[in-house]
């Protein structure tokens, strides 16, 4: 008895400690996003370590998660996929750690360091760029007006003449309200000083109210591609990797408008508040994670940009169906002539104001 | 009888206490065997669910952070007139370095700017970017310091700025209840909001005015339904209360994204409304994505709720009184309506209180099918818990909602009676 006592004993003290650096939970959106991180970045990891990964799909409710954890002091995530907006919050209320990129992650294979290599994408102090992506216009091909051009982007979305027919977009000031003053004739430069100003923002409001009446407002990507695979919409602005899922792999009469993309990050956050032992854990996950052989090697299941420079060149083909994705990333040089991006800082000001008036305005 | 008088002291009991102590110890005794009885429950329900709602509520006025992380500022500002229109002085911009260094340290700065963000825009970078540079100065050897914060950021030569932070640095707050009613807390006192930005009475009017357009809908829908199953044979009646509750066990959102294929312009209703001639095809109906969608989608998925106590209650009701009703001489209509329909009611109130509350904070229906002149005040209060981050508000909101629940519980009590009220 007292022999068996010991020996477990001896396997509790052996087995308990690695038995929880063998496990991290890694939350992200789900769906084709998290399939392609667990085909680039999970498997091989646990591949190469043993440790097994967890997937958990609450990014969407990601920062309200991670504070309500903080509050009841149980932490049970060990890394968490954000975008770059709600990365920047999450730092300012303390509920991710700042990170020194250079010391953190790999540098690319010719020696340029971490953060010359992500470059611009390193928008906050916690934040770990992964991919850009790009909020972006699809129409249906088969309800294009006979004689008429394929719509270029989205100042086509404002033009009801050319092109009749109902819109769909997300039902929130971020990018609708650039595209309606980009539209209007402001020039890129000024978009945001414009923004900032009453009058800029009676003028794109102005420009939204010409097409009001004939907008669906969606508020979950998976509902603009609804819209468009049921012919709800003529066109409906929504992020360039549900597109392209939905035309190259689902094969919907769907087709891209990408002039005025917005561009958008996403990446990794470390949550404040985890233990030295699981922060070590998590780090070596980043660091294998984040290099420049992993970030091309997701391209190949999702038409997302990586976010290092030093991918860009080892993006290939289509892990199933063996297409070229150069052509369908929105940083291509083809899709890529009008592109403006989200401005964080200007954004995390101006969010609740605008965001009540632009509720208000939608109520009216 | 005179045994009794001629006692002197009090009745006693049979071992010579006093009998109204050795009642009050059975008494005393009985109700703590209840108490321990319920003892599991109550402190499941403490601990799981009042303690928590209490602790969310209180959000809505709790407002300690501008004193935690500024204390020395605060106090400063109490010397300062912010309707003077002259700047604080130097003592004040040397105590908020003092304060931000530690702030800074402690990275609680920023979560200061993203609280004073909901209060006045430009509050969160200001505090960020500051933060960087404020980070470098020792407070007790760079002074002076208004110059240098100046120079740091020109909001800092702002009046504005200053009375924003006086105006929100008390500890208990009402600044989130008057955001909550379209007003701000200002330096002059509360005032409304700019016409632009008020939204969240419109919201609370349109959720009160929808719920009880989806009671009086399910009542209609629903007391015909209950009546059947009532009435029926029993093995007809037991089909139907299938059907009835079939819905209830199929997930919400698939019921909901099922009124979407049903009621979108390209959608069912439509297409068969086109097909035999009824409605043109360039003048499909809208009937989603606005407040008919809604109403639609959410009487049919808080139908049973309705339907189940009516139908508990119809039960119970005696056919022999609407056939002695009859025998002496009423009508069909008669009956029912003097008769059989006020014995209904409860079973209507019921339904009615429970389908209104479950209403008034849907959340993901209106989400999905409500366009926008058919959200209601639950996804404001979604949004401020999950996107803004702004808790206070959203618990301000929440708190004014139950207050409503409990304001309409308590009509109803006194116009209906809540005695009145059965599930069976």
């Amino acid at each position: 008895m007292k022999t068996k006592l010991t020996a477990l004993a001896v396997t509790t003290a052996l087995v308990a400690p690695a038995a929880m650096a063998q496990e991290m939970t890694i939350v992200s959106w789900g769906g084709a996003y998290t399939a392609s991180q667990k085909n680039a970045y999970h498997d091989p990891y646990t591949a190469k370590t043993g440790v097994t990964i967890i997937n958990d799909d609450s990014s969407a409710e990601g920062i309200s998660k991670l504070r309500a954890m903080k509050e009841a002091n149980n932490l049970t995530w060990d890394l968490v996929d954000l975008e770059a907006a709600d990365a920047m919050r999450a730092c300012d209320e303390g509920l991710a750690i700042e990170v020194d990129h250079d010391e953190l992650l790999a540098a690319a294979p010719d020696g340029t360091s971490a953060s010359d290599d992500f470059g611009d994408m390193i928008v906050s102090d916690c934040f770990i760029p992964q991919i850009v992506f790009s909020t972006t216009f699809g129409y249906r091909t088969d309800l294009l007006p006979e004689g008429k051009e394929a719509p270029a982007g989205a100042c086509q979305a404002f033009d009801l003449e050319n092109y009749p027919g109902k819109r769909g977009l997300n039902k929130r000031p971020i990018a609708n309200m650039e595209w309606a003053l980009l539209c209007d004739g402001v020039a890129y430069e000024d978009v945001y000083d414009a923004l900032e100003t009453a009058e800029g923002q009676a003028r794109a409001f102005a420009k939204l109210d010409t097409i009001k009446d004939e907008t669906i407002w969606w508020s979950s990507a998976a509902e603009a591609i609804q819209l468009l695979a049921d012919g709800e919409v003529f066109m409906s602005s929504t992020y360039n990797g549900r597109l392209f899922s939905a035309i190259v792999e689902q094969e919907q009469p769907i087709g891209m408008a990408w002039d005025w993309q917005m561009f958008d990050l996403d990446g990794w956050v470390i949550p404040a508040g985890l233990s030295d032992e699981r922060l070590a854990q998590v780090k070596d996950y980043v660091f294998f994670a984040t290099d420049t052989q992993r970030l091309a090697d997701q391209a190949a299941y999702i038409s997302y940009g990586p976010a290092r420079a030093s991918s860009a060149p080892l993006v290939g083909k289509h892990a199933t169906l063996g297409i070229d994705m150069g052509p369908h990333m929105p940083t291509d040089p083809n899709n890529a002539e009008n592109t403006f991006v989200n401005n964080y800082e200007w954004w995390a000001d101006n969010r609740d104001d605008l965001d009540a008036k632009f509720q208000a305005w939608l109520a009216k | 009888m005179t045994d009794a008088t001629s006692q002197s002291g009090p009745m006693l009991a049979a071992d010579g206490t006093p009998l109204k102590k050795s009642l009050a110890r059975a008494l005393r005794m009985q109700k703590t065997r209840a108490l321990m009885l319920i003892a599991p429950l109550l402190v499941f329900v403490l601990v799981s669910f009042i303690f928590p709602i209490g602790k969310m509520l209180f959000k809505s006025v709790e407002n300690d952070i501008v004193v935690e992380t500024l204390p020395l500022t605060v106090a400063e500002l109490q010397n300062w007139d912010a309707e003077s229109g002259a700047l604080p002085d130097e003592a004040l911009y040397a105590a908020f370095v003092t304060d931000m260094v530690v702030a800074i340290e402690a990275k609680r700065h920023t979560r200061l700017g993203t609280r004073l963000n909901y209060e006045y825009t430009g509050m969160s970078s200001l505090f960020r970017k500051s933060g960087r540079k404020i980070k470098k100065l020792d407070p007790a050897t760079d002074g002076p310091f208004k110059e240098q914060l100046i120079d740091i950021d020109k909001k800092w030569g702002d009046v504005t700025t200053w009375a924003v932070i006086k105006t929100h640095s008390v500890k208990i707050t009402n600044g989130y209840f008057l955001n909550a009613v379209d007003m701000q807390r200002t330096p002059e006192g509360a005032q409304t909001q700019p016409e632009d930005k008020r939204i969240l009475i419109k919201l609370f009017q349109r959720t009160l005015f929808m719920s009880l357009m989806i009671t009086v809908s399910c009542i209609l829908l629903g007391y015909p339904v209950a009546w059947l199953l009532a009435n029926l044979p029993a093995r007809t009646a037991n089909i139907l209360m299938i059907l009835v509750l079939l819905p209830f066990w199929t997930s919400l959102l698939v019921r909901t994204s099922a009124w979407k294929v049903m009621l979108q312009q390209q959608g069912v209703i439509n297409e068969v409304l086109v097909w035999i001639g009824l409605v043109a095809d360039d003048a499909r109906l809208v009937m989603i994505n606005n407040q008919f969608g809604t109403i639609v989608a959410m009487t049919h998925i808080l139908l049973p709720f309705m339907i189940l106590p009516m139908y508990s209650v119809m039960q119970t009701i005696q056919p022999t009184y609407l056939r002695a009703a009859k025998s002496m001489g009423a009508t069909n209509w008669t009956a029912f309506w003097r008769v059989y329909f006020p014995l209904s009611v409860p079973g209507i109130g019921a339904g009615s209180i429970l389908v209104f509350i479950l209403a008034i904070g849907y959340y993901i229906t209106p989400e999905i099918v409500g366009g926008t002149k058919g959200v209601f005040i639950s996804n404001r209060i979604a949004y401020h818990i999950s996107s803004s981050l702004n808790w206070g508000l959203a618990a301000a909101l929440g708190t004014i909602l139950l207050g409503v629940v409990l304001l309409l519980y308590w009509c109803y009590d006194k116009i209906v009676g809540i005695d009145n009220v059965k599930l069976g």
